[in-house]
């Protein structure tokens, strides 16, 4: 099975939000990058588990992004994958990027791709759905679990009023959040191979963004906090009640 | 047209829905036309009363039953084609995740998800969304004839009108899905983590599973859902699908309050967009207070029965 891993940088879960270039911007100065969180803990890291049970699985990752991204997608193939495929373009708009995966998916006939549930910068949650239609594939969404036996894959995915069972044959693709594996830690021996790994490097094709990132607005600053005495707690019910009007 | 996608869960209209319904119609004002939905499968509420919320017709598909991204966006694409769309609008919960996207690539249309505010068209078209987890927006200008906008749960407000929705079947054919649904799994009797108005939450400050009842005796009280943090859903105090945060559900209540939860900035990114946020925690220097409303420098373990009990009071129960 050749599996591919749709693998995107974020700022660190702790960065400071801010802007620059009359709020155009993210302020990156001094931030760290990392992998996005759902694309390495559960979609890689379930792609590797897959590969642990059946050898002949093979990982490639793919990230659309410019040199800045080299280090998080070593990162990727330290904890896992066997190659890597940047596309050498920096873009916010979805479609932009969904078409960029789509073509170098359809250049490499996967049969199964694997993305996070969402960037936790852009919060879009649209590049998998995005990339399905592309490639005219069916999409399993917000999955929890993923297995394969033979070409049939079974998947749980979360729905409003709890969880559902989808089964389909590959080709297909997924996009994962928690349940589908457990964060893991990159070990020396796979830091090391990673430098020997192949990174190609591809110029993007020739497509049209359908939107454009106008600005950026942080929300207006809280007033405050108003602190009621731990003597009197049934003070902030009355004040919920009256003054917020909350129930 | 604006068309809005309606979704039914176990064949009823929820909260969502109505918040799409108006936000469509308040789309539709601004551009001067009328807002049409489409509904799939079948609907064991009133379609008619989409009226309510500034819908005049209600499309319907009763052969869509079984739900796939790829077999529910051609039929939406057919009829947004067909009646001539120029805005479709979805709710930004998990089916709209599922299908927006893919009915943006097959109208060749721009999609901005996760908007928290009707569209500016005073220049071009510009629409507000949620990004870096809550913690600012983007403004995104849509520059694509039709548009496609999904609506994050909880960001519009209801808007009730008189009136009542037309409702007629839309012929279209529906493919055989590739997918088969083998088992569902159903939490029942509880409130909807996304779709409640008030949700309190524990974090590890509680000390273990067996004082949860601090939650719930609360969350009964007030018709609430229940949610905690990401170690108390790691260390099985709690159910997973209760986790909130980066990593888990992000939800948007009236009111959010949470219990022994230290308010790391990785909590904070799924529950920032509450109106109001209630925090008690034993720590003053605590980072949640920052981002509280309210709150009680306190041991959850005195204050929360005396909150119980005057909860319960003002309640009458
Ligand atoms: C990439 C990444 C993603 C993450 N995603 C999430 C996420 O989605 N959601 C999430 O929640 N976390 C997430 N985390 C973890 C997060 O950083 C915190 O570790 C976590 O939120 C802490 O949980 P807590 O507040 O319950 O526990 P603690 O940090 O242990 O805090 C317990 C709090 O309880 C208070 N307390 C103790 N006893 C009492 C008492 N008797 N009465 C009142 N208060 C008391 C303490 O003062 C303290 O503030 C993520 C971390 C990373 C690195
Ligand atoms: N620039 C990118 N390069 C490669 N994959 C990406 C990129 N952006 C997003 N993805 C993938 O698509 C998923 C959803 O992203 P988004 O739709 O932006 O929230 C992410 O979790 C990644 O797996």
């Amino acid at each position: 099975m050749k599996i591919l891993v749709c693998i995107s940088k974020t700022p660190d879960t702790t960065a400071k939000i801010a802007f620059a270039d009359n709020n155009t911007k993210f302020a990156s100065d001094g931030v760290q990058w990392i992998i996005n969180p759902y694309d390495e803990w559960y979609a890689l890291v379930r792609a590797i588990e897959l590969k642990e049970v059946d050898a002949t699985t093979s990982i490639s990752l793919v990230t659309v992004g410019g040199a800045e991204a080299d280090p998080i997608i070593r990162k990727a193939l330290a904890l896992g994958g066997d190659d890597a495929i940047r596309i050498n373009a920096d873009s916010h708009d979805s479609y932009y990027i969904a078409s960029q995966i789509a073509a170098v998916a359809k250049e490499g006939g996967y049969d199964l791709i694997f993305t996070g549930k969402e960037t936790i910068d852009y919060n879009g949650s649209s590049i998998g759905g995005m990339v399905a239609e592309l490639l005219d594939l069916p999409y399993i969404s917000l999955a929890t679990k993923f297995d394969i036996a033979g070409t049939t894959a079974t998947v749980v995915r979360e729905i409003e009023a709890g969880k559902e069972t989808n089964q389909a044959n590959l080709p297909l693709v997924v996009s994962c959040q928690k349940g589908m594996a457990e964060q893991r830690i990159p070990n020396m021996k796979g830091i090391m191979g990673a430098r020997t790994k192949p990174l190609k490097v591809v110029e993007p094709i020739t497509i049209d963004a359908l939107t454009t990132l106008a600005s950026f607005d942080l929300p207006l600053a809280k007033a405050g906090v108003k602190l009621v005495s731990a003597d009197t707690p049934e003070e902030l019910v009355r004040l919920l009640h009256e003054e917020a009007k909350v129930f | 047209m604006v068309l809005v996608y309606i979704d039914l869960v176990e064949g009823k209209l929820k909260k969502s829905a109505f918040e799409v319904a108006s936000y469509a119609a308040e789309t539709a004002k601004l551009l001067g036309t009328n807002a049409y939905a489409i509904v799939l499968g079948n609907s064991t509420d009133d379609l008619t009363s989409l009226g309510k919320y500034g819908i005049t017709k209600v499309h319907t598909v009763a052969a869509a039953t079984a739900f796939d991204a790829q077999v529910f966006t051609k039929v939406i694409a057919d009829a947004a084609t067909q009646l001539n769309a120029t805005v479709v609008i979805f709710s930004n919960n998990l089916n709209g995740k599922a299908i927006a996207p893919r009915l943006s690539v097959r109208l060749k249309a721009g999609f901005v998800s996760g908007a928290v505010a009707l569209p500016d068209v005073s220049n071009g078209f510009v629409v507000k969304k949620n990004v870096f987890s809550g913690k600012a927006f983007a403004n995104v200008a849509i520059r694509t004839g039709v548009k496609i906008i999904s609506l994050n749960p909880n960001s519009f407000n209801i808007v009730v009108v008189d009136g009542s929705a037309e409702v007629i079947a839309f012929a279209t054919p529906v493919d055989v899905s590739k997918i088969e649904i083998t088992a569902t799994n159903k939490v029942t009797g509880e409130v909807l983590l996304t779709e409640a108005e008030i949700v309190v939450s524990g974090g590890r400050g509680l000390k273990g599973p067996e004082n949860w009842g601090l939650v719930t005796d609360l969350a009964k009280l007030l018709g609430a859902a229940t949610a905690c943090s990401r170690p108390v859903a790691d260390i099985h105090w709690r159910p997973h699908h209760e986790h909130v945060g980066q990593t888990g559900i992000a939800i948007a209540p009236n009111l959010y309050i949470a219990i022994g939860i230290s308010g790391a900035i990785q909590h904070l990114a799924g529950v920032n967009r509450s109106k109001t946020i209630v925090v008690i925690n034993k720590d003053p220097e605590a980072p949640f207070f920052k981002a509280a409303d309210y709150g009680i420098v306190g041991d959850a373990f005195e204050v929360m029965p005396k909150i119980i009990d005057a909860v319960r009071k003002l309640k009458g129960a």
